[in-house]
This record gives structure tokens, sequence and C-alpha cells, in this order.
């Protein structure tokens, strides 16, 4: 390897990128050389696709500097990126799909009065012989395979200039088959000088495809392995390391009470089981059932961690247990009383409560006050509403104790809830579903997009919550604060439970096999 | 019954139906435009209006049709203006600002008018034609086909025009995506908002030169509302043409027939309620609707503003 292609090609220079009530991108350096596959590894909303962002101009950093070979540049704007040689193809598709395939081509390329037909056809000619793949120009864009659709969008990437492309989770939707074609075709593009970054968050393709590996968690760069690192080492540890890498474990349970969880655990062993899923199984649109045999039992007051890799079926498991999704089959019981036939209203008030991890979307309605917020699951019940009137005093009251025992900052309970903060929402929302007497309560990613303090208040209040005798079952992406407020922990793999631990530190390792689907 | 048949009726009805037909033309086309750019122009009526007013006063002073013609087209390009800065800029609401925009303008125009013309009612002198050589001689469909004012195949042109430009040329193709993936249209590097602004300001210039076709070339004067629901059944044209620009002028063919229709039974002494006759047009909008609604092409991002860092 000669020195020319060890200089970066393009460098991202301590990027900051901030939206209201998260750091998406915390100082975030990020080189790109000539002729190599660059991963981009980190779980949902560690900041890959803002990084990328930035990069193809979509975004603009509040603080940090791009470099071009060498020279400072100013993107923008999509156009500046592309002048600069950088094509991206994003997560959503960019094609119009009314349009064919030439006409998408020709779109924002085409810098003449006229469309030059002719000269966009000799082009597609071209880069269809570079990508190795046959694509009909004249096809509608709608009509195509998915996987020839991600085709003509990295055509379109490298059209004006082949320098740089950006693939942004491009295997998502993609087959086995589909994703080995579009490894072959980053190889390709590599050997023939360009660079190619590759955003996922699945650890074997990182593995199989990168020259380089970055990770990144909750904003931050966490590592970067360097391919000699990466040849030196056998795939298992190198797994291990990325892992330790993504979800943080190295300082996990630092602060865990090891006897306060014996304690805990004798306690447990006391209680009865309270909740139960037996084989529960749910169908997706594809082959295969997003929730496969999942069959768990938990008993009062117990904290049941479940971990795993994003999209594995965790939501869904979330949505069944609330009764947002029916079952194909399988039961759940409530002591022994079976429940999976009940609505959702039903479930709350036998205390089943569910803490969405999409709080702006299906959590809140924004422009409404938090006290509305604080009751909006119980609109018509009694005492906040008497027969059809409803009462505003004693909404508010309701409300402002509420702000008082979860310590919201709020001027008053009267405004509306999306001038708050994620994590103040955050609390109205936990503070709301443990009201009236919870059960069983899962919480989604109740941490996502908080900062570390607020984290740690909603993460204790779970703990604290369950000491009393709720059940809790609590899904997150961090393995750290899974195994500080967890008593066990399943881990999920697509659809299915692949183990159960008992929670202490030190499990970070065998958590990480099982997320990757190795059997325990 | 036979008189239905007669040369004098078909040749009334056709000549009337070209001419009630070419204003729809003129706005079906503007808001196929706008509407392919993502922009739902509910203020189409408001510029026609704007356009027969302003063309009006322009032909009245300088008595000049073509004058007038153009005149009415920055009227209705200046009202356009409006829905440029608030819906395109400012992402206000496009139906409400539509509505807006048209009651606006149909009351200061009417405000307008009786401030200087309540007295006088003045009238302009007949629109001169051009008639077509041979073909004009065609009896029957002749006169009413082929001895009309210029501007009934100026607008034809416009149409063809149109095709060939969405068809073949950069900024046709910029408009067609900003109506479908706006976000598609950035990351390529083009600019949404300003294809949405070029695209609502061609809908504008071509309504109000249909709102003064109507005052110039068909009513020969100005009274408050003459366009008559035009702009409206514009709208209708344009969402069933499903970017098939052809289909407007078939549309409004069709429109223009029934809506004359009142006027060629007078003719020939049928006594049938006017109010009935009148309502046809409408009735034939409803069924049509019935039967092709359904059906209607409308561009994925039609009414949604464009916002780059919103997603």
């Amino acid at each position: 390897m000669d020195d020319d292609e060890l200089k970066p090609a393009v460098e991202l220079v301590d990027i900051t990128k901030a939206f209201p009530g998260v750091v998406a991108n915390d100082a975030i350096s990020f080189s790109l050389r000539r002729g190599e596959v660059h991963i981009l590894l980190g779980e949902n909303g560690a900041g890959k696709s803002t990084l990328i962002s930035i990069l193809s101009g979509m975004l603009t950093p509040d603080a940090g500097q791009i470099i071009i070979d060498g020279e400072p540049a100013e993107i923008r704007s999509p156009r500046d990126a592309l002048d600069a040689g950088i094509g991206t193809v994003y997560q959503h598709s960019l094609l119009v799909p009314t349009l064919t395939v030439l006409d998408n081509m020709m779109l924002g390329t085409n810098r003449s009065f006229r469309l030059d037909r002719v000269h966009a056809q000799k082009r597609m000619h071209e880069l269809t012989q570079l990508l190795d793949v046959e694509i009909d120009p004249d096809a509608r864009v709608g009509d195509l395979a998915l996987g020839q659709r991600q085709q003509a969008e990295i055509i379109r990437a490298l059209w004006s200039s082949e320098r740089v492309l950006v693939l942004d989770e491009p295997t998502s939707m993609l087959t086995p088959q589909g994703v080995q074609s579009l490894g072959r075709v980053m190889r390709r593009l590599a050997e023939r000088g360009l660079s190619v970054v590759f955003i996922t968050h699945k650890l074997n393709e990182a593995i199989d495809f990168g020259d380089r590996i970055t990770v990144l968690r909750r904003g931050r760069k966490v590592g970067e392995l360097e391919p000699l690192q990466m040849v030196g080492k056998g795939v298992d540890d190198l797994k291990d390391e990325i892992i330790a890498l993504m979800f943080g474990a190295s300082s996990a349970g630092a602060d865990a009470n090891p006897s306060g969880n014996i304690e805990k655990a004798e306690w447990l062993d006391q209680q009865p089981v309270c909740f139960r899923l037996v084989d529960v199984e749910i169908q997706g649109d594809g082959p295969k059932p997003i929730l496969d045999g999942i069959t768990l039992e938990l008993r009062r007051g117990e904290v049941l961690g479940i971990a795993g890799i994003d999209g594995n079926g965790q939501k869904e498991l979330a949505e069944v247990i609330a009764g947002q999704r029916p079952l194909l089959h399988g039961q759940v019981y409530l002591d022994d009383k079976e429940i999976q036939r009940l609505s959702v209203a039903k479930r709350q008030d036998l205390g089943i409560r569910y803490v969405t991890d999409d709080r702006h979307g299906e959590g809140t309605v924004g422009q409404l006050s938090i006290a509305i917020n604080s009751v909006i699951k119980r609109i018509g019940q009694r005492p906040f509403w008497r027969r059809t009137r409803i009462r505003h005093a004693v909404i508010n009251e309701f409300a402002r104790t509420m702000i008082a025992e979860q310590d919201v900052r709020t001027p008053n309970e009267k405004v509306p809830i999306a001038t708050l903060s994620g994590g103040n929402m955050q609390k109205i929302v936990v503070g709301r579903e443990l009201a009236k007497g919870p059960r069983v309560v899962v919480y989604n990613k109740p941490t996502y997009g908080l900062d570390v303090k607020t984290m740690q208040v909603v993460l204790n209040q779970i703990v604290e919550q369950a000491r009393r005798g709720t059940t809790a079952i609590l899904i997150s992406t961090e393995l750290d604060e899974l195994i500080s407020a967890s008593d066990r922990i399943a881990v999920m793999y697509e659809g299915r439970i692949t183990g159960i631990l008992p929670s202490r530190p030190g499990i970070e390792a065998q958590l990480g096999e099982l997320m990757t689907g190795a059997s325990a | 019954m036979t008189d239905i048949l007669s040369t004098v009726f078909l040749a009334s009805l056709l000549s009337g139906g070209v001419i009630s037909a070419v204003p729809l033309i003129y706005a079906g086309l503007g808001e196929a435009i706008s509407e392919r750019s993502g922009v739902l122009n509910l203020g189409l009526e408001g510029m026609m209006v704007a356009g027969a007013y302003a063309g009006f006063v322009a032909t009245l002073n300088s008595g000049s049709i073509w004058f007038g013609l153009f005149v009415g087209g920055i009227a209705g390009l200046v009202v356009s203006l409006f829905m440029v800065g608030l819906c395109v800029y400012l992402n206000a609401d496009q139906i409400v600002v539509g509505i807006a925009l048209t009651l606006g303008a149909t009351g200061v125009t009417a405000l307008l008018h009786s401030a200087q013309y309540s007295k006088s009612y003045p009238r302009l002198p007949k629109a001169g034609v051009l008639s077509i050589p041979l073909l004009s001689k065609i009896p029957v469909v002749g006169v009413g086909l082929f001895s009309q004012h210029a501007s009934t195949y100026l607008v034809l042109v416009l149409v063809a025009g149109a095709m060939w430009f969405f068809r073949s040329t950069r900024i046709g193709l910029n408009i067609k995506a900003a109506g479908d993936q706006p976000h598609a249209l950035e990351a390529a590097g083009g600019n949404p908002r300003r294809t949405r602004t070029v695209a609502v300001m061609t809908a504008g210039f071509l309504a109000g030169v249909g709102g003064a076709h109507i005052a110039l070339i068909g009513a020969g004067l100005f009274v408050p509302g003459v366009t008559n629901g035009a702009g409206d059944i514009g709208i209708v044209l344009a969402m069933l043409a499903r970017g098939k620009l052809w289909w407007i002028v078939a549309g409004a063919g069709l429109i223009g027939v029934s809506l004359s229709l009142t006027t060629a039974l007078q003719l020939i002494g049928l006594n049938i309620p006017i109010d009935a006759v009148q309502m046809l047009p409408f009735l034939l909008i409803i069924v049509v609707l019935f039967i092709f609604g359904r059906d209607s092409y409308l561009p994925a991002a039609l009414c949604l503003p464009y916002d780059r860092e919103a997603r």
C-alpha cells in the first residue's frame, strides 16, 4: 500500500450537530481513504445517518470542518456534495418512482435547457458496465425490483463523478443474495480507486465487507478498527471487541450492588409468577414470523431486560403485550387470566402499561397541554371526566402532582407538551403509565435520546417501581443499562428468544453472542 | 324536435362551446403545471378574475385585445405571487391560501369595478377573428372551429408546447420531480422551492390570460364574477387529465359545449327552463368525477409544503 492510498480523500473533523433535545453528532471525526470500504457502524440513533447527511449536504453541521483532498471545503447543499464527487444512496429511496430510470438520472445532472437523452444513455451504459449490472433505462423506477432500484440509486450517486460513494443502510431491504451482490459491487468500485462508506448496524456485514470500521455510539465516535488490526484477529475476537464498542459494555454494572442483587433475587423467588407469554407467534409480510414461539414467565416485582439488535422483534413484542397487535397463536396470561383477546383499554384497566419508544408520535400529542397528555389514555374516565364533561380542575391538579413527583422542568401544566425537552417529556409519559395501579409495564427504549442524568433518573424509577411490586419488561439496545436495571436478561434474535441469563456484570460477551444468533 | 339538428343550432353550439372552452383550457393547463410541481392552486379562480378585470381595463384604454390578454396574464401572475410567498416559502396551507386568494380577488375586482365603471358599464367592441383559409369554409363546423380569435389557436399551441416542455426539458423534469419527490430533487442538486415558484407563476399567468379571454373575447365586458367558476372547472379538468394534457382540451370542449347550450337552445326557441340548462355543465362534472375521479392521478407531494430539514 503506497502513501498516496493512505492519504484521506475526504476528512470530517470534529463534526457536531444538535437537534432539539438530542446531540446527534458530538465532535465526530471520520476519514476516508481512496480505494477502501469504510464501515460506519452503530445502533439506531447512534448518529450515523446524521453524519452522512452532513457529508452529503442534506444537513449543515453546527460546528466542525469538512476537508477534501487536504483543502477545507464548504458543503452547504447536496449540489456542493455532488460537485465534490460525493454521491449518496440514502436509506429511503430518493428516486422518483413515477419517472423512468433515465429521467431520474438526468434529474439535476442535465444542466442544459434541453434534456440530452443520447448522452445520458451513453453514461448509463458506462456505469452499468462499471457495476456489472443490467437495468432497462426506460423502465419506470416504481416498476423495478428492490435490488435493481438500489443499483439504479448507486448509478445515480456515481453519475457525475466516481469518487466517493456513501451507502446508508443499503442492505435492509435486500435478500441475502442481494446483499452478496451488493458486496461484490462495492469491492469492484473500491478496486477502481473509489472510496465507499457503508453504514450499517449489522455486525456480520461490517466484518464481511469492511476494510476499516468506525463505531459510533450515542452521537460519539467510540472506536476505529484499522485494517491491520482487523487482519490480525480472529473473527470472534473482532466481534467481541466491536460489540463492546457498540453497546458500551466496558463501563457496565460499575454501580451495581451485588449484595442488593442477591437480596432481591431471594425476595423474587418468593414472589408469585404474575405474567406469562406462552408460545406467542405473529406473522409479518415476509416468510419468517416476526415473533416465533416466545415463551416468558415473570414474577411479581421482576425487571426482565430484553436485549437484542434493533429490529429483531422487540417492538412487536411490546405491542403484543400492550394489545396493539393481534396474535397468530399463543396465549398471554395476567395471573391466571387469559388476556390476549382483550383490547388496549381493558388491559390498561388491568394494569398493563406500555411506555412507547416513539414518544413524539404515539406517546404524546404535541400541541395539547401537559395536563391533557397526562390523562390522554383515560379520556372519558372518572374522575377526570364526569359524564361527558371534562373537569379541567381535576386534570390540572393531577398533572401538577405528576410534575412535582417526576421533577419535570416546565413553567406550568398548561403549556403544549411539545415545548418540553425529550427528557421531561419522557418523565410525563412514564409518570402517566405508572399512575393508577400498574401491574406489568413494558418500557421500550425508555432512555433513548436522553442525556446521561435523565437516563439514570428514568432507570432508577423503573427499579424502584419494581421493588414496590410492579413487574417490568425493559427493552433496550444498551447492554450496560440492561445489566444495571434488570434481574434477568432475555436476548431476542430474529423473533426468537435465544437465551435468558441472570443479570450480572461481565455477561456482555455472552449476550453479544446471543444477539448475533449463536445459541446459548 | 328536428330543430336540435338544425344548422343554426349546431353552429352556434359549436361556436359558443369553443369560446367557453378556451378559458377553461388556459386555466386547466396552468393548474396542471402547478399541480405537477406539488402546489394545489385553489387560487386559480382568483387569478382568472384578476386577469379578467385587468385585461378589461387595459383593452378599454388601449383598444388592443392582445395587450389586454397580456396585462390579464400579468395580473394573474401578481396574484400567484401571494401563493408563492405564503405556500412555497412560508409553508402555509395551500387550500386555505388558495380559497382566500379567490375570495380576495373576487372582492377587490368587484370593488374596483363598482368604483370606476358602475355608472357607465362600458362594453368592448367585438373581438376580431382569425379565419383559417379553407377550413373555415367547411359547412356547419367551419365557422365555429376555425373562425375564432387567434387566442383560441394560441392556447392549443401552448398545450402542445407544455407537453414538449415536460418531456424534453430540464425544467419540465424538475417540475415533475418537485411534485412527486421533492427530497429527490433536492438530493439531485435541484431546488424544489424555486421549481415550484416557476410552476405557480406560470399557472398564474395562464389563468390571468384565461380570465382576460372571458372578459375580452367571450363577454366583451367586465362584471363582478364574470369568470363564473371557470377556475374551479379548470382545477377539476387538471385533476382528471392525470398529467395527460390533451385530456384538458377534450374535457374543456365537452364542458364548453354544455355551457353554450343555454344560448343555443334559446336561439332555436326551445322552451327548457334556463336554470336546468345552466346546471348542466356542473352536473356533467359531477358525473365525470364519479366515473373517472377514482383514477385521477395526483402527484405524491401535492399540497405538502417542502421543508428540507423536516422528515
